[in-house]
């Protein structure tokens, strides 16, 4: 709370100290809507990966036309931006296909569809890039084919997607901005609703962006340490 | 609920319009990230004392917060603090701040994948600091980053629906004015939809195929 | 040569005084005291990690010694940062001393000329056209003068190590270090480039410090042979002394292991 009530001090100087309630309130607005915030980047994720990992597999697959479905699927999701699939969902799928969702069913399967297609090119591009050698062993032991993707040729390229997955999840969270514009009230939705409830502009804003940085930043810590660890374990293994 | 045909190539010239602020914050915002990301990079490596330290900061926060709060903090907070700026500037320096870290963070990678064999092959010649950046190092990393830069334009483009929450009339925004007023949504949004398409697909392989060729070329070499 | 005196009475244009340097824990040079006078041509030789090469590097001021001082002419050596100082005032770098690396260091995205002619312009600051005539000349020199268009990428090894000599020697440093500029190279490629730095030394008063595996050339071109062990100096004498009729048990040893009578 102190904290806050200086930094009022100091961001507009000319009004009067911030009075506890107030700052209370914006604590607690600002609280509800990191948890929404988390929620939805915790949900859409896990759509994202499951579907990213499917998607992955039949891009990557023997099938002409799997992997022609599966390419368009993700040009079109990346190609087109998040904002305008979250607002396609929102307000052209419902009366196009008699199903509501409400705004957090729309926020997490948009983001969810959405992200599942950058997902899908980090997972295939491990795949393409598993060891030849590895794939020709596989085969020469006679492994059944979901047996060697499972238990030889998945435990090598884990490691090797974990990273871009991470920083693709702090991506998500990003994005999750975006859900505020169909009235999910998020964080940025907190920040708008403290503005127009009791003002503060310059010290609301700046406390949702450190918001925001507070929950990625010990994402993109973790990703750090286990690509450092990563890195380690191989030098190590190298050199034995 | 059918598509409207004769609707959506009614409102297409109304759409082309906000395509063409679009594509005007696009090639400004891009220009403003290229220079800003270039400078970054270099004093990352060359400024002194606080200075790598802090564009590492300013690139880490940056990228850790979501360019839609940066933009209502600029476009809020600036006139604040009295820089009293147009939406479009707004939206021009909101995006230029933002891709110029991304691109600033790309930029020093592709100087530190410069063996340092060249920095001291410089320094042997006795090359001034300036001439070796200028004439040696940063000549080197523009194929590299080529490619990079290529797919940040196009990410910048399918960010620009966010200027819309700042007011700027772009297409995002003249689309759901559109849609809003006549509650043609599907009419609306798909053309949107197929809009984007339009213009990020070709694009994307556009780049994809010059960086295969510029890859084959120096195969060849 | 370039000065009748004796080397006693001219003072010495290198010197090392109680060079340390330290790489973490490991010393590689462990002070180290050595005086080279002008035109001398000098071959370190000594197993690897034996901080031959290193010496060359804190005369060029690539890095600095963690003690000791570095000095040419008297003057210590300053070590210019590898990246930092873009915006330092601009002094007036005089050219002393230039280097010859393993593995040629040439710049990728310029043509052979471009990369002989791009420091004599902008550190010597001498005209294009001079620059060019100076590119042919040493082009000639190494026996390359077809090649100036070329890149980089298109040459062998001993070819771009060739191509290294001659923008070293372009810029016309008192000074000349290369450092084992063979050892990158297919074994059919070493001769062409012992060759032309052999004709250099032959026909050039510059001072050479040579670092090398290759005994023989070491013979052949150096008037001085200094063999270096565990960071610091076991041997320092001519040629004949040290290659040809060692006394010393440790360089006999050396010599016996690389396969030299």
């Amino acid at each position: 709370m102190r904290r806050l009530k200086n930094n009022t001090r100091k961001g507009n100087g000319l009004n009067a100290v911030m009075s506890f309630e107030t700052a209370w309130f914006i604590a607690q607005t600002l609280a509800k809507g990191a948890v929404v915030t988390l929620e939805i980047t915790v949900l859409a994720a896990l759509l994202a990966l499951p579907l990213g990992f499917a998607v992955a597999l039949l891009r990557v697959s023997p099938w002409r036309v799997t992997r022609l479905l599966s390419t368009v699927y993700v040009e079109f999701l990346r190609g087109t931006s998040a904002l305008v699939q979250l607002f396609y969902l929102f307000f052209v799928f419902p009366p196009l296909f008699g199903v509501v969702l409400s705004p957090m069913e729309t926020g997490v399967i948009g983001l969810g569809v959405n992200f599942s297609a950058y997902a899908s090119e980090i997972i295939r591009s491990a795949l393409i890039n598993i060891d030849r050698g590895q794939r020709d062993a596989v085969l020469a032991l006679d492994f059944p084919p979901m047996e060697a993707f499972r238990r030889v040729l998945l435990p090598q390229v884990m490691p090797l997607m974990l990273p871009p997955l991470g920083i693709l999840l702090i991506e998500l969270l990003k994005s999750t901005s975006l859900v505020y514009t169909i009235t999910l009230m998020d964080l940025t939705f907190a920040g708008h609703n403290i503005i127009t409830s009791v003002g503060y502009q310059t010290t609301t804003w700046t406390v949702v962006l450190l918001c925001y940085f507070m929950l990625a930043w010990p994402l993109s810590r973790m990703v750090k340490r286990y690509e450092r660890h990563l890195t380690r374990h191989r030098t190590a293994r190298g050199q034995a | 609920m059918t598509f409207d045909v004769a609707f959506a190539w009614s409102i297409l010239p109304s759409l082309l319009k906000g395509l063409a602020v679009t594509f005007q914050v696009v090639v400004l915002g891009f220009v403003a990230a290229l220079c800003l990301g270039l400078t970054l990079a270099v004093l990352r490596h060359a400024g002194r004392g606080p200075v790598p330290a802090l564009t590492r900061a300013y690139v880490m926060f940056i990228s850790h917060t979501p360019l839609l709060v940066q933009l209502f903090f600029l476009y809020f907070v600036l006139p604040q603090i009295g820089l009293r700026f147009s939406a479009m500037t707004t939206g021009i320096l909101g995006l230029g701040l933002y891709f110029g870290a991304y691109i600033a963070e790309a930029w020093r990678g592709a100087i530190e994948d410069i063996h340092y064999g060249q920095w001291e092959a410089a320094r042997a010649l006795d090359l001034p600091p300036l001439a070796t950046w200028i004439r040696i190092i940063l000549p080197q990393t523009v194929k590299p980053m080529l490619p990079v830069l290529g797919n940040y334009l196009i990410g910048m483009f399918k960010e620009t629906p966010l200027l819309a929450m700042i007011t700027i009339p772009e297409l995002f925004q003249i689309t759901k004015q559109i849609a809003d007023l006549t509650y043609n949504y599907n009419e609306t949004y798909t053309l949107l939809g197929l809009l984007f398409l339009l213009i990020s697909v070709p694009s994307s392989l556009l780049f994809q195929y010059l960086e295969k060729r510029s890859h084959g070329k120096s195969r060849v070499a | 040569m370039a000065n009748p005196a004796s080397p006693d009475t001219c003072p010495s244009l290198v010197t090392l005084t109680r060079v340390v340097k330290d790489y973490g824990p490991l010393r590689v040079l462990d002070h180290l005291d050595l005086a080279i006078h002008d035109g001398e041509k000098v071959a370190l030789i000594g197993p690897s990690g034996s901080g031959k090469s290193t010496i060359l590097r804190l005369i060029k001021g690539l890095e600095h010694p963690s003690d000791g001082v570095v000095a040419i002419n008297d003057c210590p050596v300053v070590v210019r940062s590898l990246s930092k100082g873009l915006f330092a005032p601009r002094r007036k770098t005089e050219h002393q001393v230039g280097m010859v690396f393993q593995h040629f260091n040439l710049f990728p995205h310029m043509n052979v000329e471009q990369n002989i002619i791009e420091a004599p312009l902008r550190v010597l600051r001498i005209s294009m056209a001079e620059a060019r005539e100076r590119a042919a000349h040493y082009l000639e020199q190494v026996g390359l003068s077809e090649k100036a268009k070329a890149f980089p990428s298109t040459l062998s090894g001993g070819q771009q190590q060739r191509v290294a000599i001659a923008r070293a020697l372009a810029m016309q440093p008192r000074i000349m270090l290369f450092d084992e500029v063979t050892s990158a190279l297919d074994p059919e490629l070493v001769s062409e480039v012992l060759n032309v730095i052999r004709k250099v030394a032959h026909e050039q008063k510059m001072t050479m410090l040579l670092v090398t595996h290759e005994m023989n050339f070491a013979r052949d071109i150096s008037d001085r042979v200094i063999f270096m062990e565990h960071g610091k100096i076991v041997d320092d004498g001519t040629p004949q002394e040290v290659l040809v009729t060692p006394k010393n048990p440790r360089t006999k040893q050396f010599l016996r292991l690389v396969g030299q009578p």
